[in-house]
Formats: C-alpha cells, sequence, structure tokens
C-alpha cells in the first residue's frame, strides 16, 4: 500500500525556495489503479519522482511522508531505499524504446531484473521470463527473447517493459503516460493488459497521464492536479459524471470526443484571483482588409494520384533487401480552404505520404498535383518556388526548432531563405506574426527553450505561415501537446484558416481531433487509403471495419457527457 | 552577450575563475617570456649544474647550470603556438570533413569517413615521427604535424553530432522550407554541435602539448637550445637523481595549465548553450 501525506517539493531557485508541489495526498490499496491527471507542469512527474525517492538534485521535499507498507521512504538512508526501490517498487516510463537498454537482448534484460530479485538461477530466470511474455500476450515470446529492443514495436516494447515490471511482484507500479508514445489500438491492448496483469499481482499502481481518456479505461479513483495543487479526488465513474472542481470540468469539456462536434473546442482559463473557468473563445473574425474570398470553383489545391513511395528494407542483415510499399497507390484531393484529415496507426505510411507532398523525399510514381501543376518529379531547383506555397507544422515542438536560434530567427527563417524583403520588413511581419498566433512580441528575443509546449508550436505555426503559404502540412501538430493547450491550437488553426485563406493537410492519430478540424477524411492503412469521405459521413457511418476498429478504441469520455450513446 | 555570460559564470565558480586566471597569466608569458626571465636562460655556468632552489635561481638550474625560471617562462611561447596552431588546424579542417561526411552526399561522405578510419588506425606518434623526420623540425612544422593528425579525432566527433543533428525535426524543417546547403551547414548544424566540439578542442590542446613533450622528448620537436615545457621534461628525467625538482617544476606547470584548460573548455560549454545560460 502507498500512501502519500501532504507532500510538498520545492524547487531550489536562485533566491529561496520556488514550490512546485504543495500538500498532495493520496491512498493507493493493492490491486487499485489511481490516475494521477494534470497538464505539462501541473506537479505530476514530480509527485511521482518524489514517491520514488529519485528526486532531481534541484528539487528538495519540504513536507510530508510518503508510506510505503508504514515505513516513510522519505526517511530511509539511501542504500535501504534503493533495496526498497528494486525490490517493491517498479517502473513503467512513457518512451520503451528509450528505457530498454539497446545492446542487450529483451530476454536477458527480464531475467536479468528477475534476478536482481530472487536468485532462482538462470534456466528458471529464463522460463519465468518466456511465461511472463506468454502473460503479456506478445505473439511470439521465443522471438521476442531473442530480439533486441529496436527490432521490436513500440506496442510490443512497452509489453515487454510491463513483463519487468510485474516479474518481481512490486507492491508499487509507477507508470508514467505509458501509452502515450503508442497507437490508439495498441494503447487500448496496453491499458487492458496492464489492468488484468494487475488482478494477479494486486500491486497499487499510480498511473500518471495527461489523457482523461486513458485515465477513464483504466482508472478506478482519479487525483487531478493543476500548477502543483490537488484540485480534486473522485472516483472515475464520479469524476466523469460529475466532477466537483471547476479545473476538472474545464479539461473535461477541452476535450475533443468522438460525436460532440463543436465548431470550437472550449479553453482553460484562469482569471488573476486563481479561479478556473472554461471559456469558449468566439472565433476571430475574418479582418476587413483581406482579399475577398475567391471563387476559384471546385478546382482542388492539392490532387494526389496514384502516388507510390517504397522502402527496400533487409529483413535480416543478409537477407536480400524486399520491397516496402509505405504509400500505396494513394490518391486525394483537397479543396482550398478546405482541411483533409488523414488518420492512421504509426507505420501506415502517412508521415510518408505528406513528406511526399512537400517533396522531402521523391515519390517513385504517381502524380502531386498543386494548383494544376504536378510536382512529383521536380528537381530540387523547379521545386523551389513551390516551397513557398506548401509549409509544415511538424509534430514535436521540442524538436523541430532549432535551439541555438531566438524566435525572431526562427520566425523569419523562410523569409531569410528567400531573400524575401529587407531586415526591417521581415521584423515587421515577424512581430505580426507573433500577434497572429497569440504570441506577445516579446518572445522575439527569446530562445524555443524558454517557451512550453503550446508556445512552442505557436512559434512553428507563425514560420509556417512566414511566406502567406496557401497549403499547411499539419504533420500530428497537436499529438504532443495537453488537452487544453490542444484545443487552444485547434482554436487557433481554425481562425487562421479563416483569416489567412489556408488550406491543411492535418495529419494525426488522433480520431477525435480529426473529427473536429477535417472537413474531408481519409483513413490510411498499410499505404493505403481504405475509407475516404466528409467527416460526417467516416465517423457517423463507417463503412470499412478497419475505421470500425480505430473508432472503437478510442476512449469514449464523451459517452457519459457528450449525450453520445455508448458503443 | 557572451562576455557578459562568462563573468557572470565566473561567480559562484572559483575554479573557473582560477583558470581563467591561470590561462590569462600563461598567455602573457608567452608573448611576454623573453622580457620576463629574470636571467639568460641561454647561460651556461659549469660552477651551478644541477642546483635546487636558491636565492641566485629561484627554481634551481639545469644540468648545463642553466636558469631554470628562465627557460620555464621562455618555453611557454613555443608550446602554446604549437598546442593552439595543431588545435586550431585539428578544428577547421577536422569539422569540416566531419559535417561533409555526414551531411555530404552519400558516396562522398563514405570515402571521407574510411579515410578517416584509416588516419586513425595509425599511432599519432609513429605518423608525428615519419612527418617530422621528413620536415625540418620547427614550430610551424610541428603545428601543422600535430593538427593533422588530430584531424581525424574531431572529424569523428563531428560526424557523430551531426548524424545526431540530421535526425532533429528542425533539419527537416529546413530543408521544408528550401534552405540551401550552406544555410542548414551553418545555422542549424553548427551551432548545434559546437558543445562537443569545444570539448573536444580543450582535450585537443592538452594532448597537443604532451604529444610536442614526447616529440621534444625523443629529439624532434623544439630544437635545443630552444626550450620547451616538454623538452626539459625529457632531458630533466636523466637528472632525477641529482636534482629532482628540475622534472617537477615543468611536469607541475603543463598539468594545471592541461587543467585550466579543460575546466574553461567545459564552462564553455555550458555559456555557448542558451538552454544551460543562466538567466
Amino acid at each position: 500500500m502507498l500512501e502519500v501525506r501532504n507532500l510538498s517539493i520545492a524547487f531550489k531557485a536562485s533566491v529561496g525556495l520556488k514550490s512546485a508541489v504543495r500538500n498532495i495526498d493520496f491512498i493507493i490499496r493493492p490491486g487499485e489503479i489511481l490516475g494521477l491527471v494534470g497538464e505539462s507542469g501541473s506537479g505530476k512527474t514530480i509527485t511521482s519522482l518524489g514517491v520514488m525517492g529519485l528526486l532531481p538534485p534541484n528539487a528538495v521535499v519540504t513536507g510530508g511522508e510518503v508510506l510505503v507498507d508504514g515505513v516513510d521512504i522519505l526517511k530511509l538512508p539511501p542504500a535501504d531505499l534503493r533495496k526498497l526501490r528494486g525490490r517493491h517498487i517498479a517502473m513503467i516510463f512513457q518512451d520503451p524504446m528509450a528505457s530498454l537498454d539497446p545492446i542487450f537482448t529483451c530476454g536477458d534484460q527480464i531475467v536479468e531484473a528477475i534476478l536482481l530479485h530472487e536468485p532462482i538461477g538462470r534456466a528458471n530466470a529464463r522460463r519465468k521470463a518466456r511465461e511472463l511474455l506468454e502473460k503479456v500476450l506478445i505473439s511470439d515470446p521465443d522471438r521476442a527473447m531473442r530480439s533486441y529492443p529496436h527490432e521490436l514495436s513500440g506496442g510490443q516494447c512497452q509489453r515487454i517493459m510491463i513483463a519487468m515490471a510485474v516479474a518481481c511482484r512490486p507492491r508499487i507500479i509507477i507508470a508514467d503516460e505509458p501509452t502515450t508514445a503508442l497507437d490508439v489500438t495498441v494503447q487500448k491492448q496496453v491499458l487492458e493488459l496492464l489492468r488484468e496483469l494487475n488482478g494477479e499481482v494486486g500491486a497499487a499502481i499510480l498511473l500518471i497521464t495527461h489523457d482523461l481518456g486513458v485515465i477513464y479505461e483504466v482508472a478506478d479513483r482519479v487525483v487531478v492536479m493543476y500548477a502543483g495543487d490537488k484540485m480534486e479526488e473522485a472516483t472515475t465513474a464520479d469524476l466523469f459524471a460529475a466532477p466537483r472542481s471547476d479545473y476538472s470540468r474545464a479539461l473535461i469539456d477541452s476535450m475533443p470526443s468522438l460525436g460532440r462536434n463543436a465548431e470550437r473546442l472550449p479553453v482553460i482559463e484562469r482569471d488573476p484571483s486563481g479561479k478556473v473557468s472554461s471559456v469558449r473563445p468566439e472565433p476571430r473574425p475574418r479582418p476587413a482588409s483581406a482579399a475577398p474570398v475567391l471563387s476559384e470553383g471546385d478546382r482542388p489545391l492539392l490532387e494526389i494520384r496514384d502516388l507510390c513511395k517504397s522502402y527496400w528494407i533487409k529483413p535480416s542483415p543478409l537477407a536480400v533487401p524486399v520491397e516496402m510499399r509505405a504509400v500505396d497507390r494513394v490518391s486525394l484531393t483537397v479543396a482550398p480552404r478546405t482541411t483533409l484529415g488523414l488518420v492512421g496507426e504509426s507505420g501506415c505510411g502517412k508521415s510518408t505520404l505528406s513528406r511526399a507532398v512537400i517533396r522531402l523525399y521523391k515519390p517513385d510514381s504517381g502524380q502531386i498535383l498543386f494548383k494544376g501543376k504536378d510536382i512529383a518529379a521536380l528537381s530540387d531547383k523547379e521545386m523551389r518556388p513551390f516551397r513557398r506555397e506548401i509549409a509544415m507544422v511538424f509534430q514535436n515542438p521540442y524538436g523541430s526548432l532549432n535551439p541555438r536560434q531566438t524566435v525572431a530567427q526562427l520566425v523569419e527563417a523562410p523569409m531569410v531563405v528567400f531573400a524575401d524583403g529587407d531586415a526591417a520588413k521581415r521584423q515587421r511581419r515577424v512581430r505580426s506574426l507573433l500577434e497572429a498566433v497569440g504570441l506577445p512580441a516579446t518572445a522575439a528575443q527569446k530562445y524555443p527553450h524558454e517557451f512550453s509546449g503550446g508556445q512552442r508550436q505557436r512559434i512553428a505555426i507563425a514560420r509556417a505561415l512566414a511566406l502567406n503559404p496557401s497549403l499547411v502540412i499539419c504533420d500530428e501538430a497537436v499529438s504532443a501537446l495537453d488537452v487544453s493547450v490542444q484545443a487552444q491550437v485547434l482554436n487557433l488553426l481554425k481562425d487562421l484558416q479563416a483569416e489567412f485563406d489556408l488550406t491543411y493537410l492535418f495529419i494525426s492519430h488522433d480520431l477525435s481531433v480529426v473529427e473536429h478540424v477535417s472537413d474531408t477524411v481519409a483513413v490510411m492503412q498499410k499505404g493505403r487509403i481504405v475509407e475516404y469521405g466528409p467527416v460526417a459521413e467516416i465517423f457517423g457511418n463507417p463503412r470499412e471495419p478497419y475505421t470500425r476498429m480505430l473508432l472503437d478504441a478510442v476512449p469514449t469520455v464523451g459517452s457519459m457527457r457528450g449525450g453520445k450513446a455508448a458503443p | 552577450m557572451i562576455p557578459e555570460a562568462i563573468l557572470r559564470a565566473t561567480r559562484n565558480q572559483p575554479s573557473f575563475l582560477a583558470s581563467i586566471v591561470l590561462l590569462a597569466a600563461v598567455l602573457f608569458i608567452g608573448v611576454f617570456g623573453n622580457w620576463l626571465a629574470p636571467q639568460d636562460p641561454f647561460l651556461l655556468n659549469p660552477q651551478t649544474v644541477n642546483q635546487g632552489s636558491s636565492a641566485a635561481h629561484w627554481l634551481g638550474t639545469d644540468e648545463f647550470g642553466r636558469d631554470l625560471l628562465s627557460r620555464l617562462l621562455i618555453g611557454v611561447q613555443p608550446t602554446l603556438l604549437v598546442a593552439i596552431g595543431a588545435t586550431a588546424i585539428a578544428g577547421v579542417f577536422g569539422t569540416m570533413i566531419g559535417i561533409a561526411g555526414a551531411y555530404g552526399r552519400p558516396l562522398l561522405a563514405f570515402l571521407i569517413m574510411r579515410s578517416v578510419d584509416i588516419m586513425l588506425s595509425f599511432p599519432p606518434i609513429l605518423l608525428a615521427l615519419l612527418a617530422v623526420g621528413f620536415w625540418e623540425s620547427g614550430i610551424f612544422s610541428l603545428a601543422v604535424v600535430i593538427g593533422v593528425l588530430y584531424i581525424p579525432h574531431f572529424a569523428r566527433v563531428a560526424h557523430a553530432a551531426t548524424l545526431q543533428v540530421s535526425r532533429m525535426e528542425f533539419m527537416e524543417a529546413e530543408h521544408a522550407m528550401g534552405a540551401s546547403a550552406r544555410r542548414v551547414v551553418f545555422t542549424a548544424i553548427l551551432p548545434n554541435i559546437l558543445s562537443p566540439l569545444v570539448v573536444q578542442a580543450t582535450l585537443t590542446v592538452a594532448a597537443a602539448i604532451l604529444l610536442e613533450s614526447g616529440l621534444s622528448f625523443l629529439g624532434l620537436g623544439i630544437v635545443p637550445p630552444e626550450p620547451s615545457w616538454g623538452q626539459m621534461i625529457g632531458t630533466a628525467r636523466g637528472y632525477l637523481g641529482q636534482n629532482p625538482m628540475y622534472v617537477i617544476w615543468p611536469s607541475l606547470l603543463l598539468a594545471l595549465t592541461v587543467l585550466a584548460i579543460n575546466v574553461v573548455g567545459d564552462r564553455l560549454r555550458d555559456i555557448l548553450d542558451p538552454r544551460l545560460r543562466e538567466e
């Protein structure tokens, strides 16, 4: 049993201490799953590190107790703590690929984990490891034992992490965003597995996530955190049926959920007194100065015809390479000022497709007609004028901005590349772009690391708009963001679409987001478009079994509040 | 911005401040050593061979009775010239080669990196012996030879760092907006691989001093009677029994200088990274 009493943690600042987490308390009983939910910066991860006794050197516990079976681990000497941590507390991390050691086989790593706590001999440990892999439902346990982490998919790696975590029957499992890096369908399987296994192991599980859907699927009880404070503790059913705190209500509201299509998503706002409320901002009016909407008839802005792109991969080092069709005869059209949503699981080829459209890759065959001109086979030089017209917003706002450049340099980069205007003109443009994406003018001189994920994505969007493109490709542009921030960015994208006459190719694995933003939707599976049509049709009446499976796998929070009948 | 950051960084960092002061002193001596030497560093005196510290000779004398302090001071200049020259050569060419090897066209990159591997497989001292054997020994050729020897090390570091940076999304972003190769190299790659390169440079300065010592010890570096620290250490080894302080003084200075360079390089890396700059 894990009991946290009045835990407060602070960061050491240049002057005194800066409080990070205040008076958190909760209890997790054996066999129970407690969800700890909050946005990034809410203190949920620092809380979990405090519980593990793994706080970074610049953080200190300023008060409270963490009782593991009645022993306060904050008072234990380091050696005892280490022993306790290994034997009784296990952790499952967000990125399974990164948390497994790349130079050992998965089998060896599980065996190692078992032997560390149970001296039962290598042969017995191997047998036990194999049993565990069967238990976590890995399709071919013998192959998984022999494989290195990079040879397995993300979902399989996470299963192995779970196998390692439960190997020694720990009393406490801390799972930090265990399914954030996984596809919906895989996420569902992994969550079910975690819950089932825990019926057997009987550990107290602390599940940390920003995704309310995940909480809804597996947690028994929920603690909601905001800005270092505990907002609410409730059973999962109570939280979603009748959230008591304003923040929880606002958080649940800001999730786009299937079948609850609203033009605007409510966002969370905090007034100066600290009161939190859910606000549904009005769309920004189209500026009067903007050019009148040109009626270009039905001529599509982008038309893709029979596009193919293959990779040649070697199944083993000495084998003959085999063709892997990442994009297989894909045909799509996108009308001007509309949004095409492209959904599919990871590895389905949607990123390859988007990168072929912006010609980061050269497609093998097929046509990409942009404003009627085929750009599929253009040389780099011929492609250059089109790069003004097509811009891209990448998935990871932490990776897509050069950390050594200031925001001003980042946003003006496309103008510099195209030698557009002089320095003064570019500076003016940077200011107006920052304003358009809702960033203060003072942001220009800062570096990206000084901003939060949502703000960084705004910077990336400002950069994409610098040259007034007509097509913007958003590759999982909101996937790395918290729900409330995601709502803000989605609202922003809609505003900008009206303001700058943008056409979006919006790629996401998140069906509720795609439903919210798209006019037409294409569902992609194994390189092919399996279903394609207007958004209402695809989500209301999916014809393909694959589309139905994707829809079923989405955690359905909305079913309780959004008026959608439970499936 | 950066000098300011250095000033700020010296606060709360006594080791960094001490290293800066020491390096400044060494540089000063490197420039003005000839004037600072209290006695004639080349004056032989059979009466005072291998003496310890005394009022006449503060650090004692060497095997020919020359004043050790004076020789140490004027030995700074050749030592520094070789070390800094070699590091500059290795840094500039090694980085260029490394980036080309990671970011260039595949065939070119392959050829470049394999040649680097071949160069790496020779022991540096052997190559240096060979090269110095062919050329006239002197400060310039020594700097070039040692610099060339360390090119593969820089190339390897730059190559690995560039590969890492190439996988970042902002590289794709640069390509998506149609940036030229030059822009990609100078704005996206170079600033982001600077940290390991700065560290490598501090290591190379230290290694170059040591290699110069080694070569001077073998009689291939600075030609006597011109002194260099390495050469002095080499010679002094033979007189350990008569005058132990003879080997200790130059060794101590060499060790302190190398240490200071490493400390400064370490801090410099943090200062150059906007993410690590203290507010």
